[in-house]
């Protein structure tokens, strides 16, 4: 097309992390021609740092484990939000999604008789987590990468951003954006989007998320016109880094804690015995003896306190620093370095099974977790909230435009489980690029489309290059810093009408002081106006958190209200929707949960 | 709270030069909290690769004074502070801005590795069994996240600029991890031999001082390659045994190509793709 880059393609695919490299590979499949554009260099997705493991019920560790007890573990940590199809969906396909990676060439750990090794993880019934020591996010990533590389139908554009989806009618036909290397705009001519962003760490100030977090996909969907759904759902990972302050909110994975790893406060008390939920008290071990033997493999035993929902320790870890028996940086004390009491050679044991944290901390803050305990405080780590999408397509709000991954909404309702995203990368991200490649087979051909395309290009790019024609304005990161620091003490892990007020009034100055930052130098490779174009994305995230949180008199999974402490099924069982309204403001709404059909809520009545 | 001198390079392709700024500095912090820092109050355009910040990612790749190394994983306790610290890009990859290189090469040299090939499925439903023994010893290979420290480092790409007839140590690592995987059938000796440009590698073991994975590259990826290679191409019991064969077979899904002499190679005789 006149005036910028063109490429044309039946699937265009935003973001190369596991999602969106699963539904790159899914639409090849099905023929389609797929441009894959990442934010960074392929292989470097935020993936890399899923360290737990994928959930699957493969049942090769117990045999007691099928997609039922996985389904009906879903829906009780998301609070009973989730979209129940979806949860449906992902337990039932993905032993099936995993075990194809083997074939792809990723090796997971060994069980005794050679099949894949499961872990334990928060929330699970069952050990159900197929792992590769600490690092599976990594063997997931390259495995997926390596097997897309010769798959000649997709082209990646790496280091490439998209500033705004493109758009005829109400469907979405492609989508616009820039190469960082020279700063060049680029126009992508596409049947389908399938929105893979991941989530969006970048508006909290503590968080185990990478830079590339600005919860693009979900501002480009909403711009779009798309609903975002469940929005006030943030997770905070219980167990972060907190010292050295330049590591704060580094993920610990909860791995430690799976392989035995216990919380003390600054009294060395093992205080998460002291208040375990009534919904997990029948699954919970209630002396450490029991806690041990479950994480030794013990079928008879019942899980550690450590091991509940991440929601729940993230809580119990913030009461015991508000009651002053915290550590001296902030956090408590995560100690595997007590398993030498249980086991000969634990050093070098805890070194196999965690090698990746051993690592981390020894380089990082020169702790050595095989003789010292680790200090940790939670740290903002994932979206449970997102694009809402349909369970069996993945297909937005919007026709054309479909999300998978962290980007879209509905499997973990209120509060994810631990390994249930690697899970549902494969499963959503496969869904998403046979679904959107079906729907590419039968749209219009996109020359209709053209003359609209241009125009929005041409707004689009004048807005972008604003910044650098304002001589005097404040810079970019300085607007950015002032958003994280709003939303980590308004909207955080413990949260208040007042602080939210304060939130939604913060990020309405702060749009305003975003309208008017200037960037220097010029458009090759530049950090500062990167960081300008992501401001949009991050304003809408965040103001969409707080507008759902605002709405959420109650406190359930993942939102924890001080002014409206319990669950309250009354006027709660609803998920909330937020979406542009005609005037260009930010609308709410509540939308009434489906009614589960009776089979499902058969398999939760048995399971409880 | 301590100060520190850092002398960041900046430029492009068509030039550049060491730029010094005075930073604040706290207890803990690496060099990529240092640029951080900079781009953030005195040079907003400071154009740096990173990702992750927690040594996972692999994209923070540059050379501290002088060393290769993760900015995100190098303290600044472990540097001498009484001096200006230099932060310079990768040298054998082009210059795209300041810190930042091109590593495109590295992503088109994977594309030439034959892909794995796993053996038949070992059990009725599709899936195989492997011994934790099996998988462990591939393991460390598959640990490798793609920093390219090996490969700025390496000799042969760094001052040969052999970038069109050798793959370079990522690249043997990789190899190692499908030729050792315990389900691939797949032979890529004759490709390492003849493209791949295994012989190039004189094992120095710079490789395997730079990985910040702390992978045993030259020990456990490039030496045991290399006895593979020799094994199928020069072992003279074999040789003979193909000298006297009485008619060339078809070479079998994991045989041996026909025997070729080792062709002569200068460094000078060939360019690097920048």
């Amino acid at each position: 097309m006149a005036g910028y880059e063109t490429h044309t393609y039946d699937v265009l695919v935003v973001g190369a992390g596991g999602a969106g490299l699963r539904a790159a590979i899914a639409a090849a499949a099905q023929g389609a021609r797929v441009g894959l554009v990442c934010k960074s260099l392929l292989g470097k997705a935020h993936t890399v740092m899923a360290e737990g493991g994928a959930a699957a019920a493969l049942g090769n560790v117990d045999d007691r484990d099928n997609w039922r007890v996985h389904f009906a573990d879903t829906m009780r940590g998301g609070a009973y939000l989730n979209n129940w199809r979806m949860a449906e969906l992902h337990a039932q396909e993905a032993p099936a999604r995993v075990r194809e990676l083997e074939a792809w060439g990723a090796l997971f750990d060994r069980t005794p008789d050679g099949r894949i090794l499961q872990r334990n993880f928060g929330g699970h019934r069952y050990p159900r987590l197929a792992h590769v020591g600490d690092r599976t996010g990594l063997e997931m990533i390259r495995t997926l990468q390596d097997h897309s590389v010769y798959e000649p139908k997709i082209s990646v554009h790496m280091e490439t951003t998209l500033i705004t989806l493109l758009r005829s009618g109400n469907r979405v036909v492609g989508g616009f954006g820039y190469e960082r290397e020279k700063g060049g705009f680029l126009l992508f001519r596409a049947k389908a989007v399938v929105l893979a962003t991941g989530g969006i760490g970048r508006a909290f100030q503590i968080t185990s998320n990478s830079w590339e977090y600005t919860g693009d996909g979900l501002g480009l969907a909403y711009r779009a016109g798309a609903e975002l759904m469940d929005m006030e759902f943030v997770q905070f990972h219980p167990t972060g880094m907190i010292w050295p302050p330049s590591v704060r909110g580094l993920l610990v994975t909860e791995g430690v804690r799976g392989e035995g790893g216990i919380l003390k406060n600054s009294e060395g008390r093992r205080f998460m015995f002291d208040n375990i939920p009534p919904l997990y008290q029948s699954h919970t071990a209630d002396n450490p003896e029991e806690g041990w033997r479950y994480t030794q493999g013990d079928k008879n035993a019942r899980r550690p306190p450590e091991l509940l929902t991440r929601d729940h320790v993230a809580r119990m870890i913030m009461r015991e620093v508000k009651a002053g028996r915290g550590s001296p940086h902030g956090g408590v004390y995560l100690d595997i370095a007590w398993i030498k009491e249980k086991l000969p050679n634990a050093a070098a044991h805890i070194q196999r099974k965690l090698p990746s944290m051993y690592h981390q901390f020894k380089q990082l803050a020169d702790v050595d977790i095989t003789e010292q305990p680790m200090e940790i405080g939670p740290t903002m780590h994932y979206m449970m909230g997102g694009i809402k999408v349909d369970a069996e397509s993945q297909m937005s709000t919007v026709p054309g435009l479909f999300a998978a991954g962290e980007c879209a909404a509905g499997l973990h309702g209120a509060n994810r489980l631990g390994g249930n995203s690697l899970s549902d990368l494969l499963v959503f991200g496969n869904r998403a690029g046979e679904y959107a490649a079906r729907y590419a087979a039968a749209a219009p051909p996109l020359e209709a489309a053209d003359a609209d395309m241009k125009a929005q290009a041409d707004q689009a790019a004048q807005e972008a290059l604003a910044p650098f024609s304002r001589s005097r304005g404040e810079g970019p990161f300085q607007v950015q810093q002032a958003l994280q620091e709003l939303m980590q003490n308004n909207a955080g892990i413990v949260r208040t009408q007042a602080e939210l007020e304060t939130a939604r009034a913060g990020i309405a100055e702060l749009r305003r002081r975003a309208e008017h930052v200037a960037v220097d130098g010029n458009r090759g490779y530049n950090p500062g106006w990167h960081t300008a174009l992501d401001l949009r994305n991050l304003l809408i995230v965040a103001e969409a958190v707080a507008t759902a949180a605002v709405q959420r008199q109650e406190s359930r999974g993942a939102h924890f209200r001080d002014d409206f402490p319990a669950k309250d099924d009354g006027q709660g069982l609803y998920n909330s929707i937020v979406a542009r309204g005609a005037g260009g403001a930010m609308e709410f709404r509540r939308q009434p949960l489906r009614p589960m059909p009776a089979e499902l809520q058969q398999i939760i009545e048995e399971m409880k | 709270m301590a100060q520190a001198m850092f002398r960041i390079w900046r430029g492009d392709a068509r030039g550049g030069g060491f730029q010094d700024f005075t930073v604040q500095i706290s207890d803990g912090m690496v060099v990529l909290d240092v640029v951080h820092q900079i781009q953030a109050e005195q040079a907003n355009d400071l154009a740096v690769r990173w990702n992750c910040k927690a040594g996972k990612c692999g994209s923070c790749s540059a050379e501290i004074n002088g060393h290769p190394k993760l900015m995100c994983m190098t303290r600044l306790s472990s540097l001498p502070l009484d001096r200006p610290v230099t932060v310079e890009p990768m040298r054998t990859f082009p210059l795209v801005r300041d810190l930042v290189t091109d590593v495109s090469w590295n992503y088109e040299v994977k594309k030439r590795i034959k892909p794995f090939q796993p053996r038949t499925p070992d059990a009725a439903d599709g899936t195989w069994r492997m011994d934790q023994r099996d998988v462990d010893r591939v393991q460390e290979f598959r640990k490798c996240i793609e920093c390219f420290l090996c490969q700025d480092v390496c000799h042969v790409l760094r001052e040969h600029q052999l970038h069109r007839e050798y793959i370079g140590p990522r690249f043997y690592v990789h190899t190692a991890a499908l030729e050792m995987h315990p389900l691939d059938v797949a032979n890529r000796l004759a490709d390492l031999r003849g493209p791949g440009g295994l012989g190039y590698c004189n094992i120095t073991k710079c490789c395997t001082k730079v990985c910040p994975e702390g992978i045993k590259i030259t020990d456990n990826a490039i030496i045991p390659l290399k006895e593979r290679v020799v094994d199928e191409f020069y072992d003279p019991v074999r040789r003979l045994f193909r000298i006297f064969r009485p008619k060339p077979q078809p070479p079998p899904a994991k045989g041996a190509p026909e025997a070729e002499p080792e062709p002569t190679r200068t460094a000078a005789s060939s360019s690097a793709p920048r």
